[in-house]
């Protein structure tokens, strides 16, 4: 069956369904502790499939399949890009129950099962091998979203919630359709045999439209954008770690695993109209962002800039930029889940997410100084952190395809600095004027806890991102093959050098090649 | 013709009357302390006729149907499969009756005679072969369906169900008579088999109307937009266990006929009859979606709500292949779950006295105060809405598939745009339950039957449900596939 011999993928997702379970049904205490308990296994069952994840083996491991339901299969199996996803998944899980673990009084139990029950739904639907499993795993993650916000979200959680649910609802409706007509047309819903099936070019583009309509408002994408901020600012922490850190993580995946491979010839011809959108809200959001006085809100709209970076990079048609883009992803999901804990522990001090009501935190809260400042510099894009990998391959890439489009998303990344850096000032540095703020203590032990992690994995993924880009590389590899038929030409219109200096960047890509 | 053979093919239909008309005379002279006796063996009754039903279902010595009574009546699988579907939605409602019944003193031995007798007509509707058959049993269910909606005579709400259903129903079965007599006469004849025979090419001007006409008054019965104003009021007014009732088994023969009389008697005037099922089909789904949104009172939220339902089935049969009826079946299957269940849960929703709730307001914050039925009513709403993992989004994917297959992409793609109106007010409910805080008006009832039930339909329309699905397809396309 695999290289483990009992189908691991299953007991991932069987283990929180049992434990959510359960945890409806036993009190606060026991519900809180089955949940980290679980996670945590869990994220230790990620590990032993990372480690024994056999890189440059077949491209579908762990394979497992079940004639269960008569139209489809209960069909799972994953590549490097969907194993990278699943260890994002079970690595911030632990940390949105230990977020939970004080702020979260009220109906434990309930919180602690949709949180399991999401978990469940995230890793199928990075695991899922069949297209209409996937899309019900993908649209089932609406209704534990949806609780969350709505019960124990803030003041305005119930516009939030159905801005939420309708919202991406809306947008994913008409996949279906699109996904009963793909597999009409190739007699499968096989989704690695969909993934060489050649649709024809006219129907791709009704097909990457209808899909489009899906990705972009998980992603989301200007000017679907909109129902982000307001569920990012009414969830409760671990909600808003969890939305920024996976679910949104789902948008990028779809493109890659089903618009791009499956519709190469579409998503060349909608280049333009990813490019135009993204362009509009890398700088638009961040400009946004810059005049925000809710700490969530702002970092809900560094989400969209960055998930922009994310998009342009998967449709540069290249390696650089789609091993750019997976990078981002994972970047980002630690990076925005860290800011919004950073949001979390000083707003359970004073309640308030008002960046006006702090202000020199790094004076009594040193250590939390720090932690958000690294994490603030991640989000920038500093060298040696994740940020600065992800965003330049992806500039790389692009720029071999548009030097104009790769111009206006640098200068979103400056706008980036921007407004995170004078987030950090206002909330970070100056004088403690207010009394309440002087008098909060220091990060806990739990607090602490739960940001080292995940500064470490952020530096980590900045100081040796090839940890990260050996499963990943090989599958990149088997997609950029895939669309290269389609690729469009770069506008940089590069002349050859000598002969020489030619054979030396053959070796290099060959170089590449073996280490696969 | 072979009487025995025709005896046995309606052996459902026999063991119910004689069995009701006994029953009748029990309740005549035992009188209203009988009542409890009579509606036990009403469901002994109705077993018994399923286990004919499921045997001319799955016995292969009866794979291909036949003809009783000279063509009047027909015994298929198709016919078999919506009278299960039928009797289950009975033995439900007449579970539940009792002590819906014994709570506000009003429970007669009348109830389970009239279910008994509104059921034969159904069985009838589903295996009716000839207009004449489809009228008598469209009227013996009718008659009996009156009567029970206004079941409890001294309240106001009730008997005016009653008056709306009896004046409303008349006239929808005068148009589809008037229906029939201009096919008849265009036809020559009341067998479906031979309309379809006669009924071909470019219709005139007569037998179209006639067409229409016959199709208004199915739609009328099936409440589809737009002839679908008198199930708010009536599902509003009729005792609950009755609107449970009206909600299930007669939509599901309603509907089953309605197909048999589209494929069988107009089988080759598809352009005739599809385009008005694809706008009533459109319609009912909007209108049902947008016209619920207003509603406070859950009882007609729900039957906006089965209007909505009836649109995404007629999606089904509007594809008009195989497919598309095996889709609609299994979506009856689906949707009895979810209608029958939804309705225990507002059956169970009693203040203090053991006074019936029906206003949504009073569900709020139910979540805090009995957290079973609530998860049960989430889990309701979310499958009416089509939301996966929930069961309900299986029916929908299945006659969306029927559709897409049989080319009708722009019906799919608005159809299926239009369920997301539709989940408003589904997630309105949800958030009432879960969300808001308790109105404290509801109080456990302890009752088991109506719990088990609800944990049943509950556990059927959750995820577990889709492992049924190797069960279930194989049998709806059996039953579909018997009508072409």
């Amino acid at each position: 069956m695999n290289q483990l011999d009992f189908p691991i993928l299953s007991l991932m997702m069987g283990l929180p369904m049992l434990a959510a379970i359960i945890c409806l049904f036993v009190g606060a205490k026991a519900a809180r502790w089955l949940a980290l308990v679980t996670t945590l296994v869990l994220f230790a069952l990620g590990v032993v499939l990372w480690a024994s994840y056999d890189i440059g083996g077949p491209q579908w491991q762990y394979v497992e399949r079940v004639e269960l339901f008569g139209n489809f299969a209960w069909a799972l199996g994953i590549d490097g890009i969907s194993m990278m996803l699943i260890m994002l998944t079970v690595f911030l899980m632990p940390i949105c129950i230990g977020a939970s673990w004080e702020s979260i009084q009220k109906r434990v139990g309930e919180y602690m099962a949709a949180f399991l029950f999401m978990e469940v739904l995230m890793i199928g639907v990075f695991a899922a091998q069949d297209i209409f499993l996937f899309y019900i795993l993908f649209e089932a993650g609406l209704i534990p979203m949806y609780l969350i916000i709505g019960i124990w979200g803030g003041a305005n959680r119930i516009y939030a919630s159905y801005k939420f649910f309708l919202y991406t609802l809306l947008g994913s409706v008409v996949m279906l359709i699109a996904m009963l007509w793909m597999v009409q047309d190739a007699g499968t819903s096989d989704i690695p045999t969909l993934l060489n099936y050649d649709f024809a070019p006219e129907a791709q583009t009704w097909l990457w439209l209808a899909f489009f309509a899906s990705f972009a408002v998980k992603m989301p994408m200007w000017p679907v954008h909109t129902w982000l901020p307001d569920a990012h600012v009414q969830a409760p922490t671990a909600g808003s770690v969890i939305l920024a850190g996976v679910l949104l993580k789902m948008g990028g995946y779809g493109f890659l695993r089903f618009s791009i491979p499956m519709f190469p010839e579409a998503s060349e011809q909608f280049i333009w109209l990813i490019f135009g959108l993204s362009m509009v809200a890398v700088i638009y959001t961040s400009l946004v962002a810059l005049v925000q006085q809710d700490m969530k809100k702002l970092i809900a709209y560094s989400s969209v800039a960055h998930m922009a970076i994310v998009t342009v990079g998967l449709f540069a048609f290249n390696r650089q930029g789609i091993e750019g883009a997976i990078i981002v992803m994972l970047s980002h999901g630690l990076v925005s889940g860290a800011l919004f804990l950073c949001v979390g522990v000083i707003y359970d001090r004073l309640h308030t997410r008002e960046i006006d009501r702090y202000g020199g935190l790094a004076i009594n809260m040193p250590k939390y100084a720090v932690l958000f400042l690294l994490f603030t510099m991640a989000s920038i894009g500093l060298p040696g952190t994740s940020g600065f990998v992800g965003e330049f391959l992806s500039l790389i890439g692009l720029y071999k395809v548009n030097s104009w489009v790769t111009l206006v998303c640098t200068i979103g990344i400056i706008l980036g600095a921007g407004y995170m850096l004078y987030l950090y000032r206002r909330v970070a540095f100056g004088e403690l004027v207010h009394d309440d703020v002087k008098a909060m203590p220091d990060l806990s032990a739990r607090e602490m806890a739960l940001l080292a992690p995940t500064a470490a994995a952020v530096m980590w993924m900045g100081v040796y991102p090839e940890s990260f880009m050996a499963p990943i590389r090989g599958d990149v590899g088997a997609i950029v093959a895939r669309i290269d038929r389609a690729a469009p030409e770069g506008d940089a219109h590069l002349k050859m050098g000598e002969a020489k200096a030619a054979t030396k960047g053959h070796e290099i890509e060959t170089g590449h090649g073996e280490s696969h | 013709m072979d009487y025995r053979l025709s005896l046995i093919f309606t052996l459902p239909e026999i063991i119910l009357t004689v069995s009701s008309l006994i029953l009748l005379l029990v309740a005549a002279f035992a009188g209203v302390k009988s009542a409890r006796l009579v509606t036990i063996l009403s469901v002994v009754a109705l077993f018994g006729a399923s286990a004919y039903a499921l045997e001319f279902l799955t016995n292969p010595s009866f794979e291909f149907g036949g003809d009783a009574f000279y063509g009047l009546y027909r015994m298929d699988g198709f016919g078999s499969f919506a009278k299960l579907l039928i009797y289950f939605a009975a033995i439900v409602s007449l579970m539940v009756a009792p002590r819906f019944f014994k709570d506000s003193g009003a429970y007669r031995p009348e109830y389970p005679v009239l279910i008994l007798f509104a059921t034969i007509g159904m069985g009838m509707m589903v295996s009716a072969v000839d207009l004449m058959t489809l009228y008598i049993g469209l009227e013996l269910n009718s008659l009996s369906a009156y009567v029970l909606a206004s079941f409890i005579r001294n309240d106001v709400r009730s008997s005016e169900a009653g008056l709306k259903y009896f004046v409303l129903g008349a006239l929808a079965s005068g148009m589809l008579l008037f229906g029939m007599s201009l096919v008849y006469g265009f036809a020559g004849s009341t067998s479906f088999s031979v309309i379809s025979d006669t009924l071909t090419g470019q219709l005139s001007i007569g037998p179209l109307i006639g067409v229409v006409l016959v199709l208004a008054g199915l739609a009328f019965k099936i409440s589809a937009v737009p002839f679908h104003m008198w199930t708010p009021d009536v599902y509003e007014g009729a005792p609950t266990p009755v609107t449970a009732f009206f909600a299930s088994a007669p939509k599901v023969a309603a509907i089953a006929l309605t197909v048999r009389v589209i494929i069988d008697a107009f089988g080759g005037q598809t352009s005739t009859w599809q385009q008005i099922i694809v706008f009533v089909a459109l319609a009912s789904i909007v209108l049902g979606a947008v016209a619920a949104i207003g509603q406070h009172n859950i009882k007609r939220l729900l039957a906006y709500s089965s209007i909505n339902n009836v649109g995404f089935l007629l999606i089904g049969l509007a594809a008009g292949t195989a497919q598309g009826i095996s889709a609609m079946l299994f979506y009856l299957v689906i949707y009895l779950a979810m209608t029958l269940g939804s309705f225990i849960c507002v059956m169970e929703m009693r203040d203090v006295d053991g006074k019936p709730l029906e206003s949504l307001s009073s569900l709020a914050g139910l979540s805090q105060t009995r957290p079973g039925l609530a998860a049960a009513f989430a889990v309701f709403m979310f499958s009416l809405a089509g939301i996966p993992p929930l069961f309900g989004f299986w029916g929908k994917f299945l006659v969306f598939d029927a559709a897409v297959a049989a080319g009708m992409l722009p019906l799919a793609v608005i159809g299926i745009a239009a369920s997301v109106i539709g989940a408003f007010y589904y997630i309105k409910v949800v958030k009432i339950i879960y969300f808001d805080d308790p109105a404290n008006q509801i109080v456990q009832t302890g009752h088991k039957t109506e719990n088990g039930l609800i944990a049943l339909m509950a556990l059927a329309v959750s995820p577990l449900g889709y492992l049924a699905i190797p069960l279930l397809a194989p049998v709806t396309a059996t039953a579909a596939q018997a009508l072409f």
